[in-house]
């Protein structure tokens, strides 16, 4: 049987991503803020015994795209010939989202529209009568509350029942001249509307398909153009939304009414200069300090690590393998100083890990209520000199989780000028939230090292943001974003996205870890190892380290969070000098990131762009931590 | 007091001349009477310079003409924001009204209107004395979202967006002429009501966005 497309569209922070996973039950991230699906998400449903694929698409406002996601959504529409097309839209907001709707079934698409959210627009004394505009619309109309699973049943029948009527009438008439246009053209409304408002992506296919054709048309869209002063996108858009405002005033809608409540006093309070940074700094410390640093990163750590490992795992693990396998080399593979077990599996799973769960908890909850557009809009203006918009905010604290992550999602960010000077500092100044769990516990009781660490980094950031922003061609870029009600979050969601997350970054770190350990053992074995830290030895000397440093540094090369959990481990020996632990750490946050992020900075930017940030990253870390040392011992200051 | 149809001439003029950078304009072109009393006025204040029949602006006659242009502009502005007339009437009534606006007057319906940038035709308003120190405290009728207060709301009358891109992006939001909007916050960054949703946005775009307030 063949298998049908279901595409499920809309504007950002509508709730796509929930009735994706109520169609399919397979989990893509929901969160409460604009541009969390930066990947197109498929899976399968099967209704009334028909299979169907669902493609959940990244958040648009128009079809005239902006951004990359509105690009790659529409592009899915095109090219996928879906058999029904989910346009899910905000119902508080229908006035402003509708025109979409006008928008897809003006391109001929088979449409059915979900008005999500419904409780919140019930809240608002928002009455929307479905049967009036299924009549208007002349495609099904349907309410439902994604997150509690209400209409997902209706939602499921009527996908059954879909039944696609091309060629209807327009139900937005534009302005005569432009009527007497679209009708003239040979290329069909759509086409020919997308044209009008100078979609350039449209033109150059219909080129490749008919160049003197549009060659014609282009000139007789300069000759209508001059009929007007305003840009045609700009009439035709307000246009349909008169077309969309007096629908719905047919189909009885009211705008619903103000809202006062709790939650807007605290998000008008999250916004504010002096309020919105008291909160930011709350957050920073129960979420960030508190529970990754002191819970995460401190007693969980502790308890795997010492507990589990030390004790429960490793002690009778050596006895078996000592005792199974007479060889030493062997044995080395799974124990000892480089073991599989002794290494790799305990740096991920009680260093690393019980520290980027304990992250990502909090990075959900700050999603879902909704705080992040807040935060963005509260740094926009310090964002700006390092050119930088607020929409940053989102890569960069998600970097302080995972970096690797967090470079895959500079994507959301609108320009290349603004996704590169991101990825830069994403690789240089901030650092993941596994190597901040360690560098934290390593600075527990030392507020000196941990302040000049903080001024640090902080001042290579802006530094490196601000010069960037200076020498980088380009406008600064501008900053718009939806800011969505606050919500309280759903715990079954914090936990199945913290799981999702937890579930990615498993499949990214574990063969990462393991490889690394298996390499470390070869190396030591082969001499390499030894050839390679006595390379490394020279340079790391020069800022004052001792030379067995360079193993870390070595293995800080596949992954940073895998070398700093290497420090802690001679920190606890006693082996480092506070000085030392200073400049090892700065140099360390500073390095280049590990190896997952520079593939991943490979795939987002380019292999040669790539290449270019990480020997900047590398040549910046390196000089400040000579500056530092050299500082130090110059002025014969201990720490 | 320069007389209207002589202020007609240096609107051209200055069009032309300081706007499409033609070197100068011919008697014929600017449909001009030698003898007429356009000329002679013109000549007589010193404000124009005729070579071999190409007729120029003196520094003066600049400096007027400029001023000529920013009144009918902004007189364009004051009808489309204002009195809500649309078309082709508006130029119209614009040359005439434009004598009537005397400096002083100008600068406050440009206060009134919020120091807008360009007519309804797209082009260009010149600057004025009150544009550079555009205050809050104005009394206005149509202002950019930059320039009002918290909690003031309106109307959208028209986006002004000079970059095709960033155009699209404010419209994209469904901030659209015609919509209900509250100003909620200033700084730091510009949060506004539109709908039932908010949006928060920098100064850049803010500032392209006239409202026409109401009470």
């Amino acid at each position: 049987m063949e298998v049908k497309k279901i595409i499920i569209a809309g504007n950002p922070n509508v709730g796509k991503s929930v009735i994706f996973n109520a169609l399919t039950g397979s989990y893509a991230t929901v969160s409460n803020y604009p541009g969390t699906t930066v990947e197109v998400f498929r899976g399968n449903a099967k209704i009334d015994g028909q299979e169907y694929e669902v493609i959940d698409t990244p958040g648009m406002y128009s079809f005239i795209s902006v951004t990359e996601e509105e690009k790659v959504s529409r592009n899915i529409m095109f090219s996928e010939k879906p058999f029904v097309i989910i346009h899910v839209l905000d119902a508080k907001n229908i006035e402003r989202m509708l025109p979409f709707t006008l928008q897809l079934i003006e391109a001929d698409l088979p449409v059915l529209l979900v008005l999500n959210i419904m409780d919140e627009a019930e809240r608002l004394g928002i009455k929307l009568d479905t049967k009036l505009l299924e009549a208007e619309l002349g495609i099904p109309v349907l309410t439902a509350i994604g997150t509690m699973r209400q209409g997902i049943n209706n939602l499921k029948e009527r996908i059954a029942d879909y039944k696609h009527l091309a060629n209807r009438d327009a139900i937005v008439k534009y302005d005569p001249r432009i009527e007497e246009f679209l009708s003239k053209s040979e290329f069909g409304r759509l086409n020919s509307l997308l044209l009008l408002q100078g979609d350039a992506e449209i033109e150059e296919r219909l080129t490749k398909a008919n160049k003197p054709a549009v060659k014609n048309l282009k000139n007789e869209i300069e000759k209508l153009k001059k009929k007007y002063s305003k840009p045609l996108s700009y009439l035709l858009a307000i246009q349909r939304q008169d077309g969309a405002s007096s629908l719905l005033r047919k189909a009885g809608v009211n705008k619903g009414r103000q809202m006062g409540s709790f939650a807007e006093t605290l998000s008008r309070l999250s916004m504010s200069s002096v309020g919105g940074y008291l909160i930011m700094f709350f957050v920073l410390y129960f979420g960030l300090y508190l529970f990754v640093g002191k819970l995460g990163a401190g007693v969980f750590v502790d308890f795997l690590e010492k507990t589990v490992f030390d004790s429960w795992i490793i002690p009778p693990f050596t006895n078996f393998i000592e005792h199974a396998l007479p060889w030493k080399l062997a044995q080395d593979l799974f124990v000892h100083d480089y073991g599989l077990v002794t290494l790799g599996l305990r740096y991920a799973f009680a260093i690393i890990l019980p520290i980027v769960a304990a992250f990502f908890f909090v990075f959900a909850i700050i999603e879902d209520t909704g705080y992040l557009p807040r935060l963005a809009m509260l740094i926009d203006r310090v964002f700006k000199k390092i050119g930088l918009s607020g929409r940053a905010v989102i890569p960069m604290v998600l970097g302080l989780g995972c970096g690797t992550m967090a470079t895959m999602v500079t994507r959301t960010l609108a320009t290349k000028r603004e996704r590169l000077i991101a990825t830069l500092l994403l690789a240089l100044a901030i650092p993941c939230s596994a190597q901040l769990g360690v560098i934290m516990a390593m600075l527990a009781g030392l507020p000196v090292l941990l302040g000049i660490w903080l001024g640090v980094i902080n001042a290579v950031f802006i530094t490196a943001g601000f010069l960037s922003a200076k020498i980088l061609p380009g406008n600064a870029p501008v900053f718009f974003m939806e800011v969505p009600p606050l919500r309280l979050p759903k715990f079954s969601n914090l936990f199945v996205k913290t799981y999702t997350r937890m579930e990615w970054y498993i499949k990214e770190v574990i063969p990462v870890f393991l490889i690394v350990s298996l390499a470390m053992w070869a190396a030591d074995h082969t001499h390499l190892l030894a050839f390679l830290i006595k390379a490394a030895e020279f340079p790391l000397k020069t800022l004052g380290l001792p030379g067995n440093t360079a193993t870390i540094f070595i293995m800080g090369f596949f992954r940073r969070d895998y070398g700093a959990a290497g420090l802690f481990d001679m920190q606890k020996a006693g082996l480092l000098s506070h000085n030392q632990i200073l400049v090892a750490i700065v140099v360390m946050t500073l390095f280049l990131p590990c190896i997952a992020q520079l593939i991943m900075m490979i795939k987002e930017r380019k292999f040669g762009t790539a290449m270019v940030l990480a020997g900047m990253v590398t040549v910046i870390a390196y000089s400040t931590g000579f500056i530092i040392n050299y500082v130090l011992s110059s002025l014969k200051i201990t720490l | 007091m320069i007389s209207q149809k002589t202020e007609e001439v240096l609107e051209k003029l200055y069009i032309e001349i300081v706007e499409q950078k033609k070197k100068g304009l011919t008697y014929a072109e600017l449909k001009l009477n030698q003898d007429g009393a356009e000329h002679k006025e013109l000549s007589k204040k010193n404000l124009a310079l005729e070579k071999n029949g190409i007729i120029k602006l003196t520094k003066a006659g600049e400096i007027e003409a400029r001023d000529v242009v920013r009144r009918h502009r902004l007189a364009e502005r004051l009808m489309t924001d204002v009195f809500d007339l649309k078309g082709v009437c508006v130029h119209d009534s614009a040359c005439e009204f434009e004598h009537i606006l005397h400096r002083g007057i100008d600068e406050q319906i440009c206060r009134l209107l919020g120091h807008p940038r360009t007519c309804p035709h797209g082009a260009k308003i010149p600057e004025g004395k009150c544009c550079k120190e555009k205050g809050l405290s104005d009394t206005r009728v149509v202002a950019p979202l930059s320039l009002i207060k918290p909690g003031e709301k309106g109307k959208i009358s028209y986006i002004q967006a000079e970059e095709k891109d960033k155009l699209h992006t404010i419209m994209a939001m469904g901030v659209l002429p015609g919509m209900e909007i509250t100003l909620l916050q200033n700084f730091p960054s510009f949060l506004f009501k539109v709908g039932n949703s908010q949006f928060a946005v920098d100064e850049n775009i803010a500032k392209d966005v006239f409202v026409r307030l109401s009470k």
